[in-house]
């Protein structure tokens, strides 16, 4: 289970909009719990895949590593990743999978019809190495932001 | 003194689904002169963590991005042979892409 904060889920939608007709992506941050992860923080990224923008991402490494370490400094860690599906459903493709390496994570996908977000799927990449990893479709609970800091803190 | 025979005690970050595998720790401390050494350092100290940065013959998996500070070690000129001083730290970063391919 992936439980976001109300606002969080909001600005990946919101940011699925924005980017339309191309691709958004971005970072979850939060921490595990018992059920699964918790994201108290997104981080909005640069889709680097300007030469196909409408239907690939990638985030550059550099901007991984500076938000990893930003994550550090504030007690997170990355629990997951977002992006959009331009008229396209919140389905994960085989590229996505191929392209799957966060053992652990969550990856978060929105279908965006005509500019407006639709659908929210969470998809938890499972599995022990590379060659044995899946996708789990797993459930998102919404949540006020400020109840998920408080189970944090 | 020649470069790169000093060992420098560095760190490495590690991502979070690596963290199981190097003792639920986010960055491992290491004695190394070279990336590479910091590398096998990390190895040794923590086996677990091997298959899941290098393949079977032993190269480092293409989606795993090894960054030296602020730099990939894929574009520095001696890239893993580059001597490490004082400071620097080293970042280990799956990749992150995706998209929908539909031609
Ligand atoms: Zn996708």
């Amino acid at each position: 289970m992936l439980k976001m904060g109300k606002f969080e889920y909001d600005a990946v939608r919101r940011h699925g909009e924005e980017t339309y007709p191309h691709e958004c992506c971005g970072v979850l941050l939060g921490h595990p719990d018992d059920q699964g992860r918790v994201a108290s923080k997104t981080v909005r990224c640069g889709n680097t895949r300007s030469d196909s923008p409408h239907n690939r991402y990638h985030i550059a490494p550099q901007e991984l590593v500076r938000v990893q370490r930003q994550a550090r400094e504030e007690g997170l860690e990355i629990v997951g990743f977002y992006h959009s599906h331009p008229d396209h459903p919140a389905r994960w493709s085989q590229t996505d999978f191929a392209e799957a390496h966060w053992i652990g994570c969550s990856y978060v996908i929105t279908s965006v019809d005509r500019g407006e977000a639709k659908i929210t799927n969470s998809f938890f990449l499972a599995g022990e190495t590379e060659e044995s990893k899946r996708f789990e479709d797993e459930k998102v609970v919404v949540t006020e932001t400020a109840a998920l800091n408080e189970a944090a803190g | 003194m020649i470069a790169g025979t000093t060992q420098i005690p560095m760190k490495i970050f590690i991502p979070t689904p690596l963290r199981q595998y190097a003792g639920k720790q986010d960055a491992v401390e290491v004695q190394a002169s070279t990336i590479a050494g910091a590398l096998s350092e990390l190895v040794s100290s923590h086996p677990d963590l091997k298959r899941h940065l290098y393949t079977d013959d032993g190269k480092l998996r293409a989606f795993v991005n090894i960054y030296l500070n602020d730099e990939d070690v894929r574009y520095l000129s001696e890239k893993e042979q580059t001597p490490v001083k004082n400071g620097d730290q080293l970042t280990i970063i799956p990749s992150i892409a995706g998209g929908n391919c539909i031609l």
